[in-house]
């Protein structure tokens, strides 16, 4: 048993139709973290949900410090010491800290509540997790995602957790914040609380994991792989079945600075956000705007598009002005966006495939206003194959489909417009690494095609390995401006640190 | 879409978001079936106790011409919901309409010209204070419940002041014979009703006004960022909106004769209630037409089935309220059943690279 906290045995889980666990097991020791790896819909989700006593298992057995236990409900599981942070964190806004901390176990004598003494506890156990700065009495809502995500976790150890799963807890912070949190997480399980770790992020699995549990396709394939020696490749290739060869695509060979730009960007200035930046991208180059959250970059974005009104400067597509702060404009003048928060900013998710892709387009296939669905479907089922977006079927709900799948569908709304200037805001967040490399390969597909392609990435190697120049920025401000082969990721990350702009010509880079 | 608004039915596990919203309206076809059947039924009961009073064709043409009213109001209430707003103040609008339109000076004019110019008069009275609506609603970002809750107000209140609390009766006899009419044996205003409903589902399901309607009120900032003009599209809705309420106007002041400041008292609570049980979804982005109609239609029988066995008014209201409640607890559960028969597809157990369920969990609810 080598004292094993969990040891979950041959899970099977069967929603009608469908076997989302066809025999999984995982065993976290105490004071360990346990990364549990897995595509989008290889089942993490589900097993983490039977964990927190959500869901019943068909078969298979859980073993809890060696004795065999029935989650029947999450308060079972929660009694045991196991708590659940999810990625959609499940607080209350409008009610404080130390309200959420004891939510449903409320402290009272005599059937009145005792604030006083459910705030004192609240604060030394943010103290515990370091975070002091966090007060009891604030509402939920006005805090940052990540102390909303160490809410939570006081939630978890007000519990008197031994055992806190999270999942993807950094999909919502940035780097600085993400570095506490791992603080946070070493402080646990040096206390001898488990940590089940799920990201998407394999880096971060280096940094802070024991173990790794792979799981694929609702089954085990590895696990107690150590988390620091198992290369990066075997991890991969266990989680899609095939080694990557090829991650990002061939850069064009020609140097595409020569042709005169089709994306102007003129010292566009947008106050607290964008100090007074300027670049111009050429018919089939992609820019790269690297940096921190927070340096503007997804404000940057916006500004061209016209969802955020610039106070001064001005966008150009083809020489032509666009009108400030007016998306429709921009979009009339042939630029698309895929924007940041597919779900919420992009996606109709209710709504079949082929009325997301003809939203943009709408015009093209209505006469006198009215629309012809016939010729919608065939339109967008032209652009699902080709980019060989699966399922074909056009009438499928959106929100049936993977993260690759639904980024897929926005880019053919931009495709069917034949757009010349696409803004890609995190065009991988939240997709599998084996649809990733489609999704850069199509990426460059058009920019061969002569579209001007700008990409905002957090993951500074995406943007240096698709990009074919790549401006760096921090704090609304451009720092560099070169192309991508002349920069690394050490250099990138040094820029972006120092925070003051260099002056550095390419020559000097080289 | 995550809009918690379903949060009432705490699905056996804990993830009530996933069966929120879009979910519980997939195909609109079995949902209207439903409301069909409770129809039938209401009919059934109908003939049960009242025979032939109830079936006959003349007081099948009673309940078309009761409905009337409301189906037209509840058209234009039926895009302002799907477009992710409300409009409360219908009832008022209809009011006011119908005062400006009977008001001495607009009666004088219209006898020296023609009796169109009354009902010009409604609809554009009607039009504009949709269009104050749906300004102070889009460019002013009020909350529509607040800016239609003081419309509602503020119109009446107009309505009033322009009527002195007097009853204004309609003098022009064309009017009244041109309304009053049936051509085809089917009462005027059957005719209209059945002509706005087809208009609207046209509008709804055919054009790319319609298809913004559902984006905008399915997901407004993709909408916006799709590049669709948001803001004026919601004005649009809530114009819309009030020409339906000036056509009601018309419709009213040929069936009583009169302009009066208390017309279509409650009319907004009606058509709510109709839009509701129709399918449409209160956050937006979801409902039909024919539902909306069907709603309407049930309403309107069961007042007439109530009536014609003498029940009160009062008991009418119980049952209505029942019936609200009924029937969306009723589609809930269908929507949900049919979510779970169509769900196998949703995740397929070999899940490939690539496939399915999004960055959420990738499995149904149970």
């Amino acid at each position: 048993m080598n004292g094993a906290l969990l040891e979950m045995r041959g899970i099977v889980k069967t929603f009608p139709g469908v076997r989302a666990l066809g025999g999984v097991d995982l065993d976290v020791r105490a004071g360990e973290v346990h990364c549990l790896l897995g595509q989008n819909g290889a089942g993490k989700s589900t097993l983490i949900k039977v964990l927190a006593g959500a869901h019943q298992p068909d078969e298979g057995e859980i073993r809890w410090q060696g004795e065999r236990v029935r989650l029947t409900d999450p308060q079972a599981a929660m009694r045991l010491g196991i708590a659940t942070i999810y990625q959609e964190l499940d607080l209350v806004d409008g009610l404080s800290v130390a309200d959420n901390v004891f939510l449903g176990r409320e402290r009272s004598r005599f059937g009145l509540s005792r604030p006083a003494a459910a705030q004192r506890a609240t604060g030394a156990l943010l103290e515990r997790l370091g975070h002091p700065e966090i007060r009891p009495g604030t509402e939920v809502g006005a805090l940052s995602a990540a102390s909303q995500q160490m809410v939570s976790m006081a939630r978890a150890l007000s519990q008197d957790a031994r055992l806190i799963v999270m999942d993807e807890p950094s999909a919502v912070l940035d780097n600085e914040e993400v570095e506490r949190l791992f603080a946070v997480v070493r402080d646990l399980t040096a206390d001898g609380v488990a940590v089940v770790y799920i990201s998407h992020r394999l880096e971060e699995i280096r940094q802070v994991g024991d173990r790794i549990t792979v799981i694929k396709d609702g089954a085990t394939v590895a696990t107690g792989l150590p988390a620091q020696e198992t290369p990066t490749r075997e991890v991969i290739s266990l989680m899609t079945g095939r080694a990557i060869e090829y991650v990002f695509p061939q850069r064009a060979g020609r140097s595409a600075t020569t042709a005169p730009p089709l994306l102007e960007v003129d010292h566009v200035t947008v106050p607290g956000h964008v100090e007074d930046v300027s670049f111009t991208v050429a018919p089939g180059e992609i820019l790269g705007l690297a940096g921190l959250v927070g340096s503007g970059r997804s404000e940057v974005l916006e500004a061209v598009y016209g969802a955020r009104r610039p106070a001064t400067g001005q966008v150009r597509v083809d020489g032509a002005r666009l009108r400030p702060g007016d998306v429709a404009s921009a979009v009339a003048a042939g630029v698309g966006l895929a924007p940041e928060e597919r779900k919420s900013q992009a996606l109709l998710l209710g709504d079949p495939i082929y009325r997301n892709i003809t939203l943009s387009s709408l015009a093209r296939f209505a006469r006198g206003g009215f629309l012809s669905v016939r010729g919608e479907k065939q339109a967008a089922r032209e652009q699902t194959e080709a980019l060989d977006l699966r399922p074909v079927d056009v009438d499928r709900e959106v929100r049936t489909l993977s993260g690759g799948n639904q980024q897929k569908v926005v880019l053919a709304r931009w495709l069917l417009r034949d757009c010349r200037v696409l803004l890609l805001d995190e065009p991988t967040r939240g997709v599998d690494v084996g649809a990733r490399s489609e999704i850069y390969a199509l990426i460059r597909a058009l920019a061969d095609r002569g579209v001007a392609v700008v990409v905002v990435s957090s993951e500074i190697p995406e943007v240096l390995g698709l990009a074919d120049r790549v401006l760096v920025l921090a704090e609304g401000r451009v720092l560099a401006d070169r192309p991508a082969d002349a920069l690394d990721e050490h250099q990138v990350l040094d820029l972006v640190m120092q925070g003051t702009p260099t002056h550095t010509t390419e020559d000097d880079a080289a | 879409m995550s809009t918690p608004t379903t949060k009432a039915p705490p699905a056996t596990d804990a993830r009530p978001r996933r069966t929120t919203a879009g979910g519980l309206l997939s195909g609109p076809a079995g949902r209207n079936m439903g409301l069909v059947i409770a129809l039938v039924i209401l009919c059934v009961v109908g003939i049960v106790t009242a025979g032939d009073r109830f079936a006959s064709t003349d007081n099948l043409l009673t309940i078309l011409r009761l409905a009337a009213v409301t189906g037209v109001v509840s058209v234009g209430m039926t895009f302002v919901i799907i477009g992710g707003g409300i409009d409360l103040s219908v009832g008022a609008l209809v009011a006011l309409s119908s005062v400006w339109a009977t008001t001495l000076a607009t009666q004088a004019l219209a006898q020296d010209t023609h009796w169109v110019l009354m009902v010009g008069t409604a609809l554009l009275v009607g039009g504009v204070a949709g269009l104050v609506n749906g300004v102070v609603i889009a460019y002013g970002k009020l909350v529509a419940f607040i800016a239609t809750l003081a419309m509602l107000a503020a119109a009446r209140g107009l309505a009033e002041i322009i009527a002195n609390r007097r009853t204004q009766i309609v003098q022009d006899q064309d009017f009244l014979r041109f309304f009053a009419g049936s051509p085809l044996g089917v009462p005027t205003l059957v005719w209209i009703f059945a002509l706005v409903a087809v208009l609207g589902w046209v509008l709804l399901n055919r054009t790319t006004f319609g298809r913004r309607t559902f984006a905008v009120g399915g997901n407004a900032e993709a909408a916006r960022l799709a590049g669709i003009r948001v803001q004026r599209h919601t004005v649009a809705l809530y114009v819309l909106s009030g020409i339906t309420c000036g056509i009601a106007a018309v419709m009213l002041m040929a069936r009583t004769t009169t302009g009066s400041s208390t017309h279509g008292t409650l009319l907004e609570l009606d058509a709510i209630a109709a839009v509701v049980i129709g399918g449409t979804l209160l956050v937006g982005g979801r409902g039909t037409i024919v539902g909306t109609v069907l709603g309407v239609l049930i309403f309107t029988a069961l007042s007439n089935v109530f009536t014609l066995n003498n029940l009160s008014s009062s008991a009418q209201a119980v049952a209505k309220g029942v019936i609200i409640v009924a029937a969306v607890l009723l589609q809930q559960r269908v929507a949900a059943g049919r979510r779970q028969r169509r769900s196998p597809k949703a995740v397929p157990p070999t899940a490939a690279e690539g496939g399915p369920a999004g960055a959420s969990p990738g499995v149904p609810a149970p």
